[in-house]
Order: C-alpha cells, then structure tokens, then sequence
C-alpha cells in the first residue's frame, strides 16, 4: 500500500471537512431548538400527562450515552423499514439528544421567572398563548443564553460521534487520512485545532454572557 | 414487518455484564484520579506562578473546547509516535482521567471561589498550617457546596467512557459491538445496552446521594 505524506493538501481536505461538522451540528441545533421548546412548555405544563412524557424523554437521553442513541437510531431506521443512512441517522439522534437537553436548560430558565409575572399576566386576562408569547418566555430567553450557547459547544463536540457510525465529517475524514499517511499526531492534532477554534470562542462567548447576566441581576 | 429477537442477547448477557463491570471499574478509577487531578490543578490556579496558571488554563481550555474521541484518538494513536504506547484500556482511562480533570478543575475552582476570605483568615490567626487550611477551611467545604455538580459530571464521565469502545477498550458498548458483529440482531445488542447505562447512571445516582447523607451531615450554619 501507498503510503503518502501528511502535507498542506491533506490538511486542506480535514480543514473542509469541517463543513459537515457545522451542518451538522446547525441542524441538530435548529431541530433541538424546536423540540427543546416543546419538551420545556411540556415540562411546565399543568397537565399531568405532557409533563410525566416530557420528564421521561430527558431522564432516557440524559442517563444514556449519545453514541447508543446513534446506534439506535442508525440500527432502529432499518427496522422502520427505511434505507440506513448514517447522515439522516446522525441529524435526527442529534436533534432527539438537543431536544432533551435544550429542553432541560429551557425548563430551568421558564421556572426561574418569579411567579408573580405569570399571576400577573392572568389576571391582566391573557390567555396561556398569549402569556407565554409575550410574558414568560421573553424574559425567560434572556437568561437563557448563555446555557444555551454552552450547550451548543457540547453539541458540536458531539457531532464526532457521527463518525462511529460512518458519516464522514471532522472526525471521520481525520481517520480517513490517518489511515493514508500513518501520521496520526499531525492529523488528530489539526483535527483537534479545528475543533478548537469552532468550539473556542462559543465558549468565551458564553462565559462573558454569564458574568454580564449574573452582573445585571445582582444589583 | 420485522420480528425481534432477543435470544442472542441473553445468550450472551454474561459478555455484556463483564462488559458493564470493565466500565464501572474504569469511571470509578477514572473519577478518583481525575478528582485528585482536578484539587491539584484547581490549587494550582490559586498560584502566584503565572506559567504555572497559564498551562493549566490551555489545559482546561483545550479539553473542554475538543470532542473526546479526537482526544482518545490522540492519546491512544498519536502519543506513539512521542515513543508513549499505551493498551487500549490504559489509554481510554487516561483519556478519561484527562477529560475529567479539566471539568473538575472548573467545579472545584468554583467551590474554592465561594469560600469567603474571612475563613481563610480565621484559620491563619487559628495558627493553622496552610495545608490544613486548604484540606479544613478550603476544601472541606467547598467540595459540599459543588457536590452536585460534581456527581452529575461523574455520571456524565461514565456514559462518555463509551466513546472509549472506538479503540476497542473491553467496555460496556465494545462487548455490545462484538456481540452485534457475531449476531447481527443490532437494534436488540443496542437497546439492551442502553438499558444498561440507564439503569448504571440510576444506581450511581442512588450511591452519591446515600454518600452525600453519610459525608456532609453535619449542619451547614447556626
């Protein structure tokens, strides 16, 4: 067998691979965005079922690991009777782990919003659309930054799982080449670095969000 | 419509729970030097050596800011060439240890933040020694208040030893991929072994909270 070089050409194709690392990771967080907002209004909710339902889904995807969600995913499109795609299995096992996750982070921020605000808004006669809308989850949003933000970089970092699966992003093209040019510490050295600097500054941004929020409301 | 079928899942469970017991045996060991870890790194960062605070701080931001499976890819086939060669068992507690660590250090580095300066006084004028002060003053109580974000990284730290299956350590999920390459029953091998974890992070769950009811019973002001 060949064996090439690890040179500025193999470092450009894992560099580009980051590409699919970010789509990724854009998806799942737009998809989780979604459904962590549901599964949060669920697990405020007054109803009894929603919120035993909603509390169920974040035990299951925080007490398991996400590379079994993966495979379950992966293994369990098969016996729905769809073809196994690794970047479709990938997406949605994503979307489920942010879902639970956002979910979780959101449902703290809903419940740290004094319950005057919403005693307030009913009595003001607005309904539970309407006191959402414009009452609780505004200023719930605000807290929720920064947590959010953090959790994004964990959601990036978790996009690597995909490679197991055989879905050909950062992590995956880095052992694709490693297995061409044998240099392994160049090669999960620059995969490292690209992470790095996607994952990097997210987390400065989150941390300075923090100290501003806390800030603001210890006055 | 497909039919399943556990029999090779429980004709191999044996596999699987020594499987399960490679992977508490490597969270626990891998927790206890990571906690060690992190109180050093943590009493580290109090320092008045500035490259000291510096190399810790890249270490704690290039952990936290890199998957760990490009981390245990790294450890366990690029410290080689550096002439480090390591079995796939010892290199997925290392990893793990190195992955807690850096969280550690950021928890614990917290819990020594709230402790007020007052204390730290007292205990000077009390005549103690600086390390009884750090072990009796500092990290007594410190350890209390982040307790629970420390166990809920622990928990965290024995679901990602998963990931340490891809260097085909003898984990939980890598006895679930041999089992699943000699039956083929994949979806079964897979819930099967989710199960596991759950009920693993359950039990752990349990376990810290009686540790937490033995350890700090002692009332936290007058």
């Amino acid at each position: 067998m060949l064996i090439r070089p690890f040179g500025i050409n193999e470092f450009w194709i894992i560099v580009m691979a980051a590409q699919w690392t970010i789509a990724l990771s854009a998806i799942a967080f737009a998809g989780g965005g979604i459904g962590g907002l549901l599964i949060a209004l669920a697990r405020v909710s007054d109803a009894k079922w929603p919120r035993l339902l909603a509390t169920g889904f974040i035990r299951i995807f925080q007490g398991t690991p996400l590379l079994m969600q993966l495979f379950l995913v992966f293994f369990g499109m098969n016996i729905l009777g769809f073809a196994i795609n690794p970047w479709i299995a990938a997406a949605v096992a994503l979307t489920l782990h942010a879902s639970a996750f956002l979910g979780e982070i959101w449902r703290g921020c809903i419940e740290a919003i004094p319950p005057g605000q919403r005693e307030a808004a009913t009595a003001l006669g607005l309904r539970y659309f309407n006191r959402m809308r414009y009452i609780i989850l505004p200023q719930a949003s605000r807290i929720a930054i920064a947590p959010t933000v953090g959790f994004l970089v964990q959601l990036i970092k978790g996009t690597s799982l995909a490679a197991i699966i055989g879905f050909t992003e950062l992590t995956r093209q880095g052992q694709i080449i490693n297995n061409a040019t044998f240099s392994p510490f160049m090669v999960f050295g620059t995969v490292a670095a690209v992470y790095f600097i996607l994952c990097w500054p997210l987390s400065l941004l989150a941390r300075r969000m923090e100290v501003k929020f806390s800030r603001s409301t210890t006055r | 419509m497909y039919t399943f079928n556990f029999e090779p899942v429980l004709a191999g469970f044996d596999k699987l729970l020594l499987g399960a017991w490679v992977t508490v045996q490597l969270s626990c060991a891998a927790m206890v030097i990571g906690l060690i870890l992190s109180i050093l790194c943590a009493a580290g960062k109090t320092s008045r050596v500035a490259p000291l605070r510096w190399v810790i701080d890249a270490y704690i931001e290039i952990i936290r800011n890199t998957p760990f499976l490009v981390q245990i890819f790294f450890i366990f086939f690029g410290l080689p060439s550096l002439g480090i060669r390591l079995s796939p068992n010892s290199a997925a507690l290392v990893a793990l240890v190195v992955n807690f660590g850096a969280y550690g250090t950021e928890i614990i580095r917290a819990g020594i933040e709230s402790i007020q300066k007052g204390q730290v006084e007292a205990g000077t004028a009390l005549g103690l020694s600086k390390l009884q002060i750090f072990r009796y003053i500092i990290m007594k109580p410190a350890l209390r208040t982040v307790y629970p974000a420390l166990t809920s990284q622990f928990i965290y730290l024995m679901l990602t030893s998963s990931v340490v299956s891809a260097i085909s350590a003898d984990d939980l999920a890598a006895a679930g991929n041999d089992l699943q390459s000699a039956t083929f029953a994949s979806f079964e091998v897979y819930i099967v072994i989710t199960a596991m974890y759950l009920v693993m992070s359950i039990g752990f769950s349990a376990v810290f909270s009686m540790i937490e009811k033995a350890a700090f019973r002692y009332p936290l002001s007058r």
